[in-house]
């Protein structure tokens, strides 16, 4: 980790006909939500984050690494940023082996295949998928993937960790142990974890949450301040459903 | 489906078998062992099976980052986007002979390069096994172009930028992510592409001539032994039949679209 | 095949001059053998045919109103396997006797073949002979590009014939399956030299240059011309005795050919 560890910034980006701008700063083994509906411009903060998509404006750092600058246009390749991420579908590699899929990060940065696979190994075993190692991902359930997804992203020892609607995909009655894990994981993370999320419930994993609705944040607080205090109709809709 | 449907795609099937068939009743099977296995004949399988596996080489080299290309040009100018498309549709459309005609005035002795070639290096390209294999090539080469970009544009693309957050080069990305995603598309159209080089006549008569050896494939001579000696024709014309059915069949299950069992 | 169906019109143009001719009461004659209005005839020829057949079936057609040649020009070789598979031919000009007899053979003349020309081959090279070439004995050159006919072939079989009897052992780069793709060859420049007929000489124009060269005139190839088909048609003999004629050997001669 280099500087303060900080994952910051303010910036726009932009995807099809929505601009999102936000104002983000969130402090090592911090976990911010990014906490919405469908269509709010969740996904389009991370794809900037991670370096899928550039900014319109503004610039976004990680400790003293600068990630993008789109006034001096000064722009990181993804591959360079240490950022993992868990997609939405996961997006597990289907040609390869579970195993494989998770020494991916470890062999690209040129370690040997027998030392990767190791690894991958341990991690498979720390996210309690110890035995998939063998399969096929495609093949597996969709919480099996989940956690697949999850050691894939740890095992590549990102610097920021961000998590796209990780457990949307899951049947409820395995959500919520899922989440407790997903939960455990973050906890182990020593870096900053974006956890973009349309489930109250999921945001209980964060420290903050941060309201995105039509690309704009309208409310920032903790869960709880979320709660006694809705800023909008949206929130409040939510809070009494949940409640 | 309706009735009338039925008949007429019985109709097309017959417009599409019966001259095989006339082919294989025809077939002179009792001098065919002497026929495929003469001299003049198995040197022609030679240089067919070579030209024709060099030129799917050669398509593969060149094709996959073509392919690539066009399918990534989702994001170029319109007009540029055709031009692309439209480059590598012509030659499919394009009577081989046309092609080798082209091929002649680009490459010829008094062609566009091969004018400067001859001149400078003293190097000529018109009837060598060279002219053979990019005769070929240039009439294949479509074809594993869109078998490619096919399985490219059929793809979940986003596979590759969960490999750039992992770390992966550009580079790494198209060799460990992209290339395994399209295997089936770049075997089948290398498939393709072997069958359709190894048919090949229009363009190599052409470009290429016709010299025993070096020039001269299995289209070449069966063509010629028209001339002079027609159960030679077809012995080799079902020889040619016999490779094709035989690259299908080997790789029925594995990659060809629709010759799945 | 699409004759046919003229005919059939033919006969009914025919039978309906008869009844006005019955009517007139006046004799038959008006309508003479042979004045077939209205009928068509396929003329396969040889490739070497191409310009002296089409001037030659303009002249006819200029004759006899209301008839129409139609050519097809090809390989003499392809040309008679195409024939014997049941192509629609009513005359056939082969540029040997040996492919006429092949034809014949096999009963599928429907009159006795007659040698109509003659013609000889020729050493060629592309305008200004950037090869160099002086004389037969280039062709055994191997820093030459050397375009010959494929000895399967009529003109190859006359190429091999004078090649041997000037005792040459040619080096050729390409075999090619008939006389106009040597001709091609030497055209565009890929080849430096090649045999062809010195009626593809002439034909050639300023594109292709003739050597003199001793003993190219060691193979005399005979053109033979028959008429064939099931259905003997009198407009195809009379097209064959056209084409023997003075007007004929006429149009013959000026391309190149020799008499009979």
């Amino acid at each position: 980790m280099n500087g303060d560890g900080c994952l910051a910034g303010t910036f726009t980006a932009r995807r099809g006909d929505l601009a999102v701008a936000i104002d983000l700063d969130v402090a090592p083994g911090r976990t911010l939500a990014l906490f919405g509906p469908n269509g709010a411009g969740k996904s389009t903060v991370l794809a900037a984050i991670a370096g899928l998509l550039p900014l319109e404006a503004g610039r976004l750092r990680l400790g003293d690494r600068v990630l993008a600058d789109a006034s001096s246009g000064r722009v990181l390749a993804p591959e360079a940023r240490r950022v993992g991420v868990v997609f939405q579908d996961y997006l597990l590699f289907g040609h390869l082996t579970v195993r494989d899929n998770v020494a991916f990060a470890s062999r690209m940065a040129g370690a040997s295949r027998r030392a990767s696979r190791e690894a991958a190994d341990r991690w498979l075993e720390r996210v309690g998928a110890g035995g998939l190692a063998a399969r096929h991902p495609l093949a597996l359930s969709g919480g099996q993937q989940q956690r697949v997804a999850v050691a894939r992203a740890l095992a590549a020892e990102p610097d920021v960790l961000l998590l796209d609607e990780p457990l949307s995909a899951l049947d409820v009655e395995v959500r919520v142990d899922l989440r407790r894990e997903l939960a455990d994981h973050v906890r182990g993370f020593a870096g900053p974890t974006i956890l973009v999320t349309h489930s109250l419930a999921d945001a209980a994993i964060a420290d903050e949450v941060a309201v995105l609705e039509q690309g704009v944040v309208t409310q920032r607080g903790t869960l709880d301040d979320l709660r006694r205090a809705p800023a909008t109709p949206y929130v409040e809709r939510l809070v009494h459903a949940a409640a | 489906m309706p009735a009338a449907l039925v008949v007429v795609a019985i109709l097309a099937l017959a417009v599409l078998m019966l001259p095989l068939v006339a082919l294989v009743v025809r077939a002179p099977w009792a001098d065919l062992p002497a026929l495929v296995t003469s001299a003049p004949v198995l040197e022609a399988l030679r240089l067919s099976l070579v030209t024709a596996t060099i030129a799917t080489v050669v398509c593969l080299a060149l094709g996959v980052p073509l392919a690539v290309l066009l399918a990534h040009s989702a994001d170029a100018p319109a007009p540029l986007r055709r031009l692309l498309r439209a480059a590598v549709t012509v030659p499919l459309l394009l009577p081989p002979v046309v092609g080798g005609i082209a091929l002649l005035l680009l490459l010829g002795r008094r062609g566009l390069i091969g004018g400067w070639l001859a001149e400078t290096w003293g190097v000529t390209i018109p009837f060598t096994t060279g002219a053979v294999v990019i005769a070929q090539v240039f009439v294949s080469m479509p074809f594993l172009v869109f078998a490619v970009e096919g399985a490219l544009s059929g793809a979940d693309r986003r596979v590759e930028q969960a490999a750039a957050t992992l770390g992966a080069s550009r580079w790494q990305v198209f060799r460990h992510v992209t290339l395994p995603l399209v295997a089936p598309g770049v075997a089948a159209g290398a498939v393709l592409c072997f069958t359709r080089a190894l048919g090949e006549f229009g363009a190599t008569i052409t470009f290429a001539g016709s010299l025993p050896g070096v020039t001269r494939t299995l289209p070449v001579a069966s063509y010629l032994a028209l001339q002079s000696d027609p159960d030679e024709a077809i012995a080799i014309a079902l020889l040619l039949l016999a490779v094709a059915v035989a690259v299908l069949l080997l790789l029925r299950d594995r990659w060809v679209p629709g010759v799945r069992a | 095949m699409t004759r046919r169906p003229r005919r059939g019109a033919g006969a009914a143009a025919a039978s309906a001059v008869a009844l006005i001719a019955l009517s007139g009461c006046s004799g038959s004659d008006a309508f003479t053998p042979g004045d077939e209005p209205g009928a068509t005839i396929t003329v396969f020829a040889a490739a070497s045919l191409t310009e002296s057949f089409e001037q030659l079936a303009a002249e006819f057609e200029a004759a006899h109103p209301g008839v129409e040649v139609a050519l097809s020009f090809g390989g003499s070789a392809t040309l008679a396997s195409q024939i014997l598979e049941g192509a629609p031919a009513d005359v056939f000009a082969a540029a040997d006797e040996a492919t006429m007899q092949r034809v014949a053979d096999a009963d599928a003349t429907a009159g006795e073949p007659q040698v109509f020309a003659t013609n000889v081959l020729a050493l060629a090279v592309p305008a200004g002979n950037p090869g160099g070439v002086t004389g037969l004995a280039d062709l055994a050159d191997d820093d030459l590009a050397i375009a010959l006919c494929a000895p399967e072939v009529p003109c190859g079989a006359a190429a091999a014939t004078v090649l041997d009897a000037a005792g040459i052992t040619a080096a050729p780069d390409t075999l090619e399956q008939d006389v106009k793709a040597v001709l091609t060859r030497l055209v565009l420049g890929e080849a430096d030299a090649g045999l062809v007929y010195r009626t593809d000489v002439v034909a050639a124009g300023d594109a292709v240059e003739q050597v003199e060269a001793e003993g190219t005139d060691a193979a005399v190839n005979a053109y033979p011309i028959a008429p064939v088909g099931r259905a003997e048609s009198a407009t195809a003999r009379e097209f064959i005795a056209f084409v023997r004629s003075d007007a004929g050997q006429g149009v013959l001669a000026d391309a190149g050919f020799g008499a009979p």
